[in-house]
């Protein structure tokens, strides 16, 4: 089985993530660049998977500029079999349908049984493009899985919504994504840092995709960017026993507490 | 076209798999009633048209779409993107607004794959300038505020739930049963499904005009009737860090940050939370921020207008009993 899985670089939660109030761009130089933790996840359930069934391979594949390959490295020292980057500059700016476009074509060229995704990155969590991917690829899909089953010619799950959780099934192939529901990445050793050096890593463009943009095409794009200004820090007291109180009248001082009724 | 009202805007509304409306469907018609004349479309099983026809057109829908589908309830998302499609194509909305909820976001995705539209995500309000309809948006955890439009094309819309207060007045709206042929793409197939039995009288997270948090400093599952019983003074909806989460104390589904609910309340109270960044990705565009923690370096505190160092097991049911006693 051939198990593609979906890798984001995204800037770290713990630094600062500037949008450049021109671009709307990530200011990428100010930020840190690191593998978003849900598709960490995602490549623990194809790992997993290949744990109990070693003819399976598993590949990466991430859409990004050239800080990407330190990322999926370290996919691979966790130990996916090979990666797949595809850079462009056409891609800065990409919004998600293109995104999707580009992925699906790589997806293709790659061939796979199943893809598998996080449910929402941390920068943009639009939460669409494994959806997207199904659509375009013309396979069944389930997102937001907080279990996953996998057979041969299957994968199961469980997907929790707002208000219930369905059990879905759907015949391979298929795209999934996956919630923080499921395990943890493994950690890289020293042994599968070493490896990692040498498995195969491809990078292409969007011509060796045969995908092309046009001004033409319908696109989302941004039109306004403005920075919220940053709180600060209001009334802070410690304790003398009647912090309690305090609060209280805090509250109705600002009209923070309504009536019996409402 | 005739028969379809002006400047239509195509509100995909979410139902149970039984064919109950989402509480979601207001919300999407209230935000889509502030750019055009929201057309409302619902999936339903076969026998329930009539009846979601008139609680949508209570809603301030100003025209119905039913598509009655015999595989709603066993197949997963098609039945609800054929249906999208089918209504785009009848209607040419400007745009077409749909829930941020799990399965509105999948129906949305695949709408705008299939129909190469462009999507605006996790929207927090839509308007209207000289050049269209444009969706506003809050990033990086309400640190940016970001406007998107559609260069060309439709505009797809994901709301993010709670996230808009207006609502349409009710409307007589015509109802038009659509006539949708199956795509027949491959799609999952349903094998059960459980309504979460939740039988609790308080409001939802999202949307919220307050909440009140609970953190790895209430220390156990039990020490969360504290957050509840001021929760429940305040008329206001439990919500949890990721740490007390992932501690057992709470289910994901009260998760407030980063990678759970994003909250943007009146009121916002933090009980034993120390305030990590994600967790402030998720609640720092609350109007009033009040934190109480033991550790005085707790980042919460940059960001609290009202910040108390001390033990909330004892803070915490002086001013649950201080509310009771200024209500009278």
């Amino acid at each position: 089985m051939k198990i593609v899985v979906l890798m984001k670089e995204v800037p770290d939660t713990w630094g600062d993530r500037p949008l450049n109030l021109e671009t709307g761009l990530l200011e990428r130089a100010a930020a840190d660049p690191v593998l978003d933790e849900i598709t960490e996840r995602a490549l623990e359930v194809a790992l997993t998977h290949r744990d109990s069934h070693p003819d399976t391979e598993v590949v990466l594949l991430a859409v990004g500029p050239s800080t990407v390959p330190t990322s999926l490295r370290k996919g691979l020292a966790m130990g996916a079999d090979r990666a797949v980057h595809v850079q462009d500059d056409a891609l800065l700016g990409a919004d998600m349908t293109l995104t999707a476009e580009v992925l699906a074509a790589a997806i293709r060229s790659v061939g796979f049984d199943l893809v598998i995704a996080g449910n929402l990155s941390t920068d943009g969590g639009g939460g669409a493009i494994p959806s997207m991917l199904a659509e375009m690829l013309g396979v069944a899909g389930i997102s937001s899985l907080s279990t996953v089953e996998i057979t041969d010619s299957a994968v199961a799950g469980r997907l929790s919504i707002e208000a219930g959780a369905f059990d879905v099934t759907a015949n391979l192939p298929a795209v999934i994504s996956i919630t923080e529901a499921l395990p943890d990445a493994r950690f890289s050793n020293f042994k599968g840092i070493m490896a990692a050096k040498k498995k195969p890593f491809e990078t292409l463009s969007l011509a060796d995709l045969g995908v092309t943009t046009t001004e033409d095409d319908s696109r989302s794009i941004v039109i306004a960017v403005a920075q919220r200004p940053a709180r600060s820090a209001g009334i802070r007291i410690e304790d003398d026993g009647d912090a309690g109180r305090q609060i209280a009248d805090f509250l109705f001082q600002n009209q923070l507490i309504k009536g019996r009724s409402a | 076209m005739t028969g379809y009202p002006p400047n239509p805007v195509l509100v995909l509304v979410d139902t149970s798999p039984s064919g109950v409306l989402r509480s979601s469907a207001a919300e999407v018609i209230g935000a889509a009633s502030a750019v055009g004349t929201p057309v409302a479309l619902a999936v339903v099983p076969p026998g329930s048209a009539d009846r979601i026809s008139a609680e949508l057109a209570a809603l301030g829908a100003g025209y119905v779409m039913i598509s009655e589908s015999a595989d709603f309830g066993t197949a997963l998302v098609s039945p609800v993107v054929d249906a999208l499609a089918a209504a785009a194509e009848a209607l040419s909305p400007e745009a077409v607004v749909v829930s941020n909820s799990i399965q509105g976001r999948d129906a949305a995705a695949r709408f705008a794959a299939r129909s190469r539209s462009p999507l605006a995500a996790d929207a927090v309000g839509i308007s209207r300038d000289e050049e269209g309809i444009v969706a506003h948006h809050s990033v990086y955890g309400g640190a940016y505020n970001v406007d998107s439009a559609a260069s060309a094309g439709t505009l797809v819309v994901t709301l993010r739930q709670g996230s808009s207060g207006l609502r349409a007045d009710p409307r007589e709206a015509g109802t038009e049963i659509l006539n949708v042929s199956a795509s027949g793409t491959p799609d999952a197939v349903i094998t059960g499904y459980e309504e979460s039995n939740t039988g609790s009288t308080r409001p939802e997270l999202r949307g919220a005009q307050v909440v009140v948090s609970g953190g790895r400093g209430v220390g156990s599952g039990e020490g969360f009737a504290l957050v509840e019983n001021l929760a429940d003074a305040l008329g206001g909806a439990v919500g949890a860090s990721r740490a007390a989460v992932d501690a057992g104390y709470v289910s994901h589904a009260m998760q407030v940050g980063q990678t759970g609910v994003t909250v943007a309340p009146d009121l916002y109270i933090a009980l034993g939370i120390s305030g990590a960044i994600q967790h402030r990705a998720g609640m720092q565009t609350a109007k009033t921020i009040i934190a109480i923690n033991k550790d005085a370096d707790a980042p919460i505190f940059e960001i609290a207008d009202f910040g108390v160092v001390g033990d909330l097991f004892t803070i915490v049911p002086q001013l649950v009993s201080a509310i009771e006693a200024k209500r009278g």
